[in-house]
């Protein structure tokens, strides 16, 4: 059948959100903005504060302290388990894309000299999407935590559960919501900063489970992916002009706040000390 | 595989049913003996039926498992439980209809039972929301579910939903906040936990009432992290690929035993549950009183072990 055979398309080169050369427009304001002047604002649009996607280097490289961060749970693979068509050259293209072997990345490193447990999913690797390797990882930031009395801290950004992996993506979702309750029996900080965009399946467990929930200004955030959404009628009924966005979030009492990514590093910090800190 | 849908099929088999009734009704208006005819007319219903339900593949099963005439939950809770009361509420917000809770005795035991549920005509579809739950509904659940563990008794959750509710006010409320809080909460409950799809496991809105001790499906239902017609649109911008979806995802019952996601599969009567809705309601029954006995022994805290355990391993990957 056609649909079985593998797609020819071209590969993109590198797991960049910035397209290659010197300059990008902001989709926040049409700004053109030097790449160079980018980097230094950590990827905020220094006019309209548009915060741009991040992989999970750059992600590192601004939230732990210099040289403190240590990957982990490298040896994680991801097969083919359902023989789904055509998911072993996305899986090609998303190690190609992101660098990395699925969409998340586990380690520790500190933030203002707190250690913590940490992952992030990096949007290049099929849009984040959680299938069975990411599940894992998640569940092993939250027991390494556990192990080593440690915070624990997720950057979302994700799609959702990962559809070429079926059933066993579903199951993700409560696998990775019941670490949260072995980190909430533990008595340690359980910290979620959600990115653009932190929909559907991740939306709807662990990243909802949060102690505390912050998001970075202008990410998606919802139960219904946009496609879900359309498919379901949800796009023919009204809508608030800020539907999914951190504002709405913020005001139905969703999310904890709005954080400005130059701030997360001191807003962790202090619910760390928070929830760490002084007498058990 | 056959070429015919099922829809034709079923066509084929009303005939023939129609014909078995005429010569019921010619039987008793004449008195003329037609058992001959009829028993030939109704092996042959009954060889065409196992024929065909040998072959079923994935996307007969999501036909079946959305099949209008399908039982519903408060029809297998009519028939499974005596002296069943209904709780509603989330204590919260609202009344969900879409999600049934309550408690009644199956033979000598005292079960809570939860489950979504869907409508039979438009009026009642629209009551029921197609049986898309919303915060209220997952709330209300957890809120029995955490009476039964209050009280000791075990708690069965019935499976049929196309997915929950994801109109505005749903993400006002907080849908992915319920589900995911339900899945949570369940991880840690005392008591027996037995979730049954009965028809449509359709993602988050199923796994927010499944997370067991026992969990079965029906023969024909389906569970699935997507529906394949969404899948079939987003992967292949087709959504009318739902057929190959349906295969690719795997959603039968039988391709999620072999991916040990689920324990069992409940067998439903020839043709179907909505061809014998009491023969399917036993097989049921005895499943849930199975369960019961094996799970009862157990102590809480062995019962939350457990049932973590088998959740924390479920996933499959390479590990070097
Ligand atoms: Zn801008």
């Amino acid at each position: 059948m056609a649909w079985f055979n593998i797609e020819n398309k071209k590969v993109k080169n590198a797991a960049q959100n910035l397209p290659d050369g010197i300059w990008t427009k902001c989709p926040g304001c049409n700004e053109i903005l030097f790449n160079k002047d980018l980097e230094k604002t950590l990827k905020v649009c220094p006019k309209c504060g548009y915060h741009f996607k991040l992989t999970f280097q750059e992600r590192i490289n601004i939230f732990f302290d210099e040289n403190t961060w240590e990957e982990n749970n490298t040896n994680l693979e991801t097969g083919n388990p359902l023989d789904f068509p055509e998911y072993d050259i996305k899986i090609k293209k998303g190690i190609l894309k992101s660098g990395l072997k699925d969409s998340v990345v586990t380690g520790h490193g500190k933030v203002r000299g707190h250690l913590v447990s940490c992952a992030i999913s990096d949007f290049n690797f099929m849009g984040g999407s959680m299938g069975s390797v990411a599940g894992e990882k998640i569940v092993r930031t939250i027991e390494y935590g556990i192990e080593n009395k440690l915070p624990v801290i997720i950057f979302t950004a994700s799609g959702g559960a990962r559809m070429q992996e079926g059933i066993l993506s579903l199951m993700q979702m409560a696998k990775t919501s019941g670490a949260v309750l072995k980190m909430n029996e533990a008595g340690l900080p359980f910290i979620i900063i959600m990115t653009d965009p932190t929909t559907a399946g991740v939306h709807a467990s662990y990243a909802s489970l949060g102690d505390v929930i912050f998001a970075e200004p202008g990410a998606l955030i919802g139960f219904a992916g946009a496609r879900v959404s359309a498919q379901a009628g949800v796009g023919n009924t009204s809508k608030p002009d800020d539907f999914q966005k951190p504002s709405f979030q913020l005001s139905h009492g969703l999310i904890d706040g709005i954080v400005h990514r130059k701030d997360l590093r001191k807003v962790v910090a202090k619910f760390i000390s928070f929830a760490m800190e002084g007498e058990k | 595989m056959t070429n015919k849908t099922l829809t034709d099929f079923e066509k084929q088999i009303a005939e023939l049913e129609k014909l078995i009734d005429n010569l019921k009704q010619k039987a008793l208006d004449t008195g003329v003996n037609t058992s001959e005819a009829l028993e030939e007319l109704q092996k042959k219903r009954d060889d065409l039926l196992k024929e065909f339900f040998s072959n079923l593949d994935a996307w007969d099963n999501a036909i079946l498992a959305r099949h209008q005439k399908r039982p519903y939950t408060l029809d297998y809770v009519r028939n499974i439980f005596d002296e069943f009361i209904e709780l509603h509420g989330d204590r919260l917000f609202a009344d969900d209809h879409a999600m049934v809770c309550g408690i009644g005795n199956i033979e000598d035991k005292q079960v809570a039972f939860i489950g979504q549920q869907k409508g039979r005509d438009l009026k009642e579809r629209q009551y029921r929301n197609f049986g898309s739950a919303k915060p209220e509904g997952y709330r209300k659940a957890m809120r029995v579910m955490h009476l039964a563990e209050k009280f000791h008794k075990p708690i069965v959750c019935f499976v049929d939903t196309p997915a929950a509710d994801c109109s505005v006010g749903a993400e006002e409320r907080g849908i992915s906040e319920a589900i995911a809080r339900n899945m949570m909460d369940m991880m840690s409950l005392k008591v027996p936990v037995i979730a049954i799809v009965i028809g449509e496991g359709g993602s988050g809105g199923a796994i927010g009432i499944a997370v067991a001790n026992k969990v079965a499906m029906l023969e024909h239902s389906i569970y699935s992290v997507i529906p394949p017609e969404g899948c079939a649109a987003i992967l292949w911008r087709d959504p009318s690929k739902a057929k190959e979806a349906a295969t690719a995802l795997k959603i039968n019952a039988e391709s999620a035993k072999e991916l040990g996601v689920i324990d069992d599969i409940i067998k439903e009567s020839l043709g179907g549950a909505h061809r014998n809705a009491d023969e399917t309601a036993e097989n049921i029954k005895e499943y849930i009183l199975k369960c019961i006995e094996e799970l009862s022994p157990k102590t809480g805290d062995e019962l939350a072990k457990e049932r973590y355990d088998k959740f924390r391993n479920f996933g499959k990957y390479i590990e070097n």
